[in-house]
């Protein structure tokens, strides 16, 4: 069934996009971290799960579970100890951006390099679900649905904490009037710790969750941080729902170039697409122009 | 701001300019005692980062280390004079930037002033490295390049040896395998090729391209993705759905794995599945387990020879990993001739670049001698069968099996 | 680094203070130019080769991203285009001609982009810049794949080391003149004026749009024609090489650790990050990456207002302790 085919496979790529963009999107939308070693926590936590998932045999959803919770700490810990020095002495100005760039540049390099002392350069891969589930004569990898699945339930749930929550309305307030949210009692650096760190355990998550049917390596780690960094554009900066949209809209471009035009054309539409997209909402879909 | 300010920053810039140089100069400078008779100095520039690092972790780096450590735990290189001179090593990243590697070399040479080099991996730093291995006279033993234009090359660098052959050689070779199996009645003519948008995939491709009519098969699908796709399933559906004999991937480690995954989802099990780099690595087997019997792809070996076998086994005691099955063996024999070059001629780069391209050399693949400094022994066509991958073609090659095709069914 | 005093005024040297300066300069630059013919060796030569490399991409990015304050990541974009028209018609073409033929793309390249682009802002650019960067890689991947049905290109040209030392060296002193010459120049005024604040240059009458696209198109034709001269270099180029992302962060991560509102700023900041990755790489080949990072970030939490700002600060303290 082409239709379904299609549909399928623009889900899973585009949920996968959308995944590994969220946490980037809350930690620049709201802590105002534009993280550049984003994608070596999201490969360190996919080593992590190959390690747990092939030396201590556990289950890899077992590691989501592990994996989300220090994602979190260790993101937060990371916004306290080396971003709140570059946040108090900028005092959330436009050197914030700068530094901020070149800060999580260091960690990059700090981070890899002690990824490659640890692993070596090799790729590394395990076998998940990666039996055919069959969806109305379409056949799909059983691990593609799980990870669809959980990025659906993350996303829906951080969207939800976000709407329905007093934290996540503080967080919001964070997000679209960094100067004005002190003024109605919000502890801004708390919360932009809290939010980085929520953005780290979706990065860790996402990890995990990627190792599950995509090989990997120590030095790939740039590769996911642009993806994600071209959603994250494109949906609008802290914006979620711009995250699924983009994310998808590329997954699907990605598809339907592959299966009716050319698949060598695939990377080179996903980006002309950003680009236009760009040219024609310069905030990104769902960004406002004056942050 | 006034101007005797402005000048003295200036003045001050060029100051710290000028010392900077001269800074870099000096950090450079201690260059290592003179190789004397009682070492050889060995250095090697490699990627340890970026892109080309897994290819250099899995094929190359391991070679190098267990090559040394063999030579060392002997006592050294026994030279004519029959003392045993143990080598030393200068390593560098060239952080899979083709500038970086020339620089690097460069620094071997004049710097470190070692006496050989090894060479990094794959076809384009190769090729970058070789004006300068030309330039000083050091003999560049390309054990992971592949490329069409190896024949000029060596030409051009007469210090120049090619392991590894060319992809007209590789896509000549599997095209023209599989015209036998179809005279023979075991598959039809229509083909489906994919392959990757990079040197490796556009060579064979191109090769495999050319002959698919000369040898009576039809092209039913070929087209390209870019590196670092992510998702092969809309080819793999399409290709499926197009129902053909033989299936071709010229792809790259992370795609082979991919590709492979997505065939045993929907169930595409071709008579003929080939995928590109990748295949023959230990991973991959570790990965597809029983499933990976019947994949064929480009290298391969002849599992059942004792100097191979040993050869698997120092590797995986010494690195810890196994080799893969394509260029590694390849790498070694390449280290075992410049090995066994210096032993016959001693550390003068001229004459071992004589005696390997004249000489004949006893290696894990038996007696090797090149002819206009390329390897023409290689294996073209291989494929898993008992765990093993295993060389298939040329079929007149010591140790060639039998092709099992069509290839077993997935299991789940 | 908006702390900086305005670049304009540093530009006026008068008197005998300029000819001393032009004297040093004259000199200074005699000398680079004699290192080969000084002793210097091959290694030396390909370490000032990396130098005067990211020296002129550095300082022709911040022709246009200093004082604009776009920060763009499209650096590689044009050094590929370069790079890669010279391995096409190289060897067909006598190399001026090559050096011609990239620069004239670049500055159509950078003219056309810039149009549709120079709008966007902050972020967005930067991010903009960067997809435009792949976007070019992957066109060109798909030209030569199914067009050509060749990738990678074999450039054997006869153009030594050494040359390409002095080639740079040139390009280097031409881009510092351009920039000196910019910021003497009506445009240079502008581009102050558009630096601090957009909207009150577009009110005093600043046709912000041409002065921007002027000097992204100028900035574009020297990262291009450094691509050029880099390409014998390496004989084989491919996409991948060619638009290696990792030069563009490098050109900026230079430019801002130098300062990019000055002249010699981003200079200043590439000498000590090359000599940097040169020392760690040699030395330390497996713990590269772990030094390069912890250097890195002790840069920016000890030296925030890159090297010139510090520089400046040392110099003011020094000042003020003199007059006392």
């Amino acid at each position: 069934m082409l239709i379904v085919d299609v549909l399928l496979a623009g889900f899973t790529l585009g949920g996968m996009y959308a995944l590994i963009a969220m946490g980037l999107t809350l930690q620049y939308g709201v802590a105002r971290i534009m993280n550049l070693s984003y994608g070596e926590v999201l490969v360190m936590s996919a080593f992590g799960t190959w390690f747990a998932v092939t030396r201590l045999d556990w289950n890899p959803v077992a590691v989501l579970l592990a994996s989300l919770p220090l994602g979190y700490l260790a993101s937060w810990l990371i916004y306290r100890v080396l971003m709140m020095p570059l946040v108090r002495r900028s005092g959330a100005g436009p050197a914030l951006e700068v530094d901020s760039i070149l800060a999580t540049f260091g960690l990059l390099f700090l981070l890899q390099g002690v990824l490659l002392l640890a692993f070596g350069g090799n790729y590394y891969s395990y076998s998940y679900l990666s039996q055919p589930v069959d969806i109305l004569g379409s056949q799909v990898a059983a691990n593609r649905l799980v990870v669809l699945g959980f990025a659906a339930a993350i996303g829906l749930g951080l969207y939800l904490l976000l709407t329905r929550s007093r934290l996540g309305t503080a967080v919001r307030a964070v997000a679209v009037a960094p100067r004005f949210a002190p003024l109605v009692g919000i502890d801004v650096w708390r919360l932009s710790a809290i939010a980085f760190g929520i953005g780290g355990a979706l990065v860790a998550g996402g990890g995990t969750l990627l190792s599950m049917f995509l090989p990997f390596s120590a030095t790939m780690g740039v590769v996911f941080a642009m993806k994600a960094l071209v959603v994250v554009i494109m949906g609008g900066v802290g914006n979620l729902l711009g995250c699924l949209v983009a994310g998808l809209m590329l997954g699907f471009a990605e598809t339907l170039v592959a299966r009716f035009v050319d698949p060598g054309l695939t990377l080179a539409v996903n980006f002309a697409l950003f680009l236009l997209v760009l040219l024609l909402r310069p905030a990104g879909l769902f960004g406002r122009v004056a942050r | 701001m006034n101007t005797r300010r402005s000048f003295l920053r200036r003045s001050a810039l060029l100051t710290a300019s000028a010392a900077s140089l001269a800074f870099a100069t000096l950090a450079a400078g201690p260059a290592a005692a003179q190789a004397g008779p009682d070492k050889i100095r060995i250095g090697w520039a490699v990627a340890k980062t970026g892109p080309n690092a897994p290819g250099v972790a899995t094929t190359v780096l391991p070679n190098y280390k267990l090559w040394v450590e063999e030579i060392n735990a002997a006592g050294g290189i026994q030279l004519k004079s029959g003392k045993r001179v143990p080598v030393e090593v200068v390593e560098y990243d060239d952080r899979s930037s083709s500038e970086e590697a020339v620089r690097a070399i460069e620094r071997l040479v004049t710097q470190d002033k070692v006496d050989f080099i090894l060479p990094p991996w794959g076809t384009g730093t190769n090729l970058a490295v070789g004006p300068t291995f030309h330039k000083h006279g050091y003999p560049l033993l390309a054990a992971t390049a592949v490329t069409d234009r190896a024949p000029d090359l060596v030409k051009r660098w007469p210090n120049a040896f090619f392991f590894l052959g060319t992809g007209h050689g590789y896509g000549e070779a599997l095209v023209s395998y599989l015209e036998q199996e179809r005279k023979a009645g075991k598959i039809g003519t229509k083909v489906a090729m994919m392959s990757v948008a990079d040197g490796f995939g556009v060579d064979l491709g191109g090769a495999a391209r050319k002959v698919v009519a000369k040898h009576g098969f039809e092209l039913v699908y070929d087209k390209t993705y870019p590196v670092g796709t992510q998702d092969l399933s809309p080819m793999l559906n399409e290709i499926k759905a197009l129902a053909p004999d033989v299936f071709i991937a010229f792809s790259y480690p992370p795609d082979t794995l991919g590709i492979t995954d997505q065939a045993k989802v929907i169930g595409f099990n071709p008579k003929v599945f080939y995928t590109g780099v990748g295949t023959q690595f230990p991973l991959y087997k570790n990965k597809f387990g029983a499933n990976v019997d019947g994949v064929m792809s480009l290298g391969g070996i002849d599992a059942d020879d004792p100097a191979v076998q040993a050869y698997f086994r120092r590797h995986k005691e010494v690195t810890g990993q196994e080799p893969d099955r394509f260029a590694s063996p390849i790498v070694w024999v390449s280290l075992q001739m410049l090995q066994q070059a210096i032993e016959r001629v001693g550390v003068d780069r001229a004459a071992v670049s004589k005696e390997l391209a004249g000489g004949t050399f006893d290696t894990i693949l038996g007696q090797v001698k090149l002819v206009d400094r390329q390897w023409p022994k290689l294996w073209w066509v291989g494929q898993w069968q008992d765990g093993e991958f295993r060389g298939i073609a040329p079929t007149d090659r010591a140790g060639a099996r039998p092709a099992v095709i069509p290839k077993p069914a997935w299991k789940p | 680094m908006n702390a900086l005093p305005s670049p304009a005024a540093a530009g006026n040297p008068a008197g005998a203070g300029r000819l001393a300066l032009q004297a040093l300069m004259v000199a200074g630059l005699a000398l680079l130019a004699a290192l080969p013919w000084l002793g210097a060796d091959d290694y030396l030569i390909a370490v000032g080769i990396n130098i005067l490399q990211y020296g002129v991409l550095a300082t022709a990015w911040a022709l246009f991203s200093g004082p604009t304050r776009y920060v763009s990541l499209a650096t590689v974009a044009f050094f590929g285009i370069g790079a890669y028209t010279a391995a096409v018609v190289g060897e067909t073409l006598p190399w001026p001609a090559v050096l011609a033929v990239a620069l004239g793309i670049s500055v159509v390249l950078a003219l056309v982009v810039g149009l549709a682009t120079l709008r966007l802002s902050g972020v967005h650019f930067v991010i903009f810049t960067f997809g435009l960067a792949e976007l070019v890689h992957q066109l060109v991947n798909w030209y030569e794949v199914n067009v050509t049905r060749t990738l990678g290109r074999y450039l054997f040209v006869d153009i030594t080391q050494v040359q390409i030392y002095w080639q740079l060296l040139a390009l280097l002193v031409g881009v510092l003149a351009t920039g000196w010459a910019i910021r003497r120049s009506r445009l240079g005024l502008a581009l102050q004026v558009i630096g601090d604040d957009e909207v009150v240059a577009r009110h005093v009458g600043i046709d912000t749009t041409r002065a921007k696209l002027l000097l992204f198109a100028i900035s574009a034709g020297f990262i291009g024609l450094a691509g050029a001269v880099m390409a014998p270099r390496w004989t084989y180029i491919d996409p991948a090489i060619a638009f290696n992302p990792v030069i563009s962060f490098q050109v900026l991560i230079m430019a801002l650790l130098g300062g990019a509102n000055r002249l010699f700023g981003p200079l200043l900041g590439v000498l000590p990050v090359a000599i940097l990755f040169e020392l760690l790489s040699g030395s330390f080949p497996n713990h590269f990456m772990i030094l390069l990072g912890l250097v890195f970030m002790a840069i920016v939490y000890f030296i925030p207002n890159g090297l010139f700002g510090l520089l400046q600060r040392r110099r003011h303290r020094a000042g003020k302790e003199g007059s006392k």
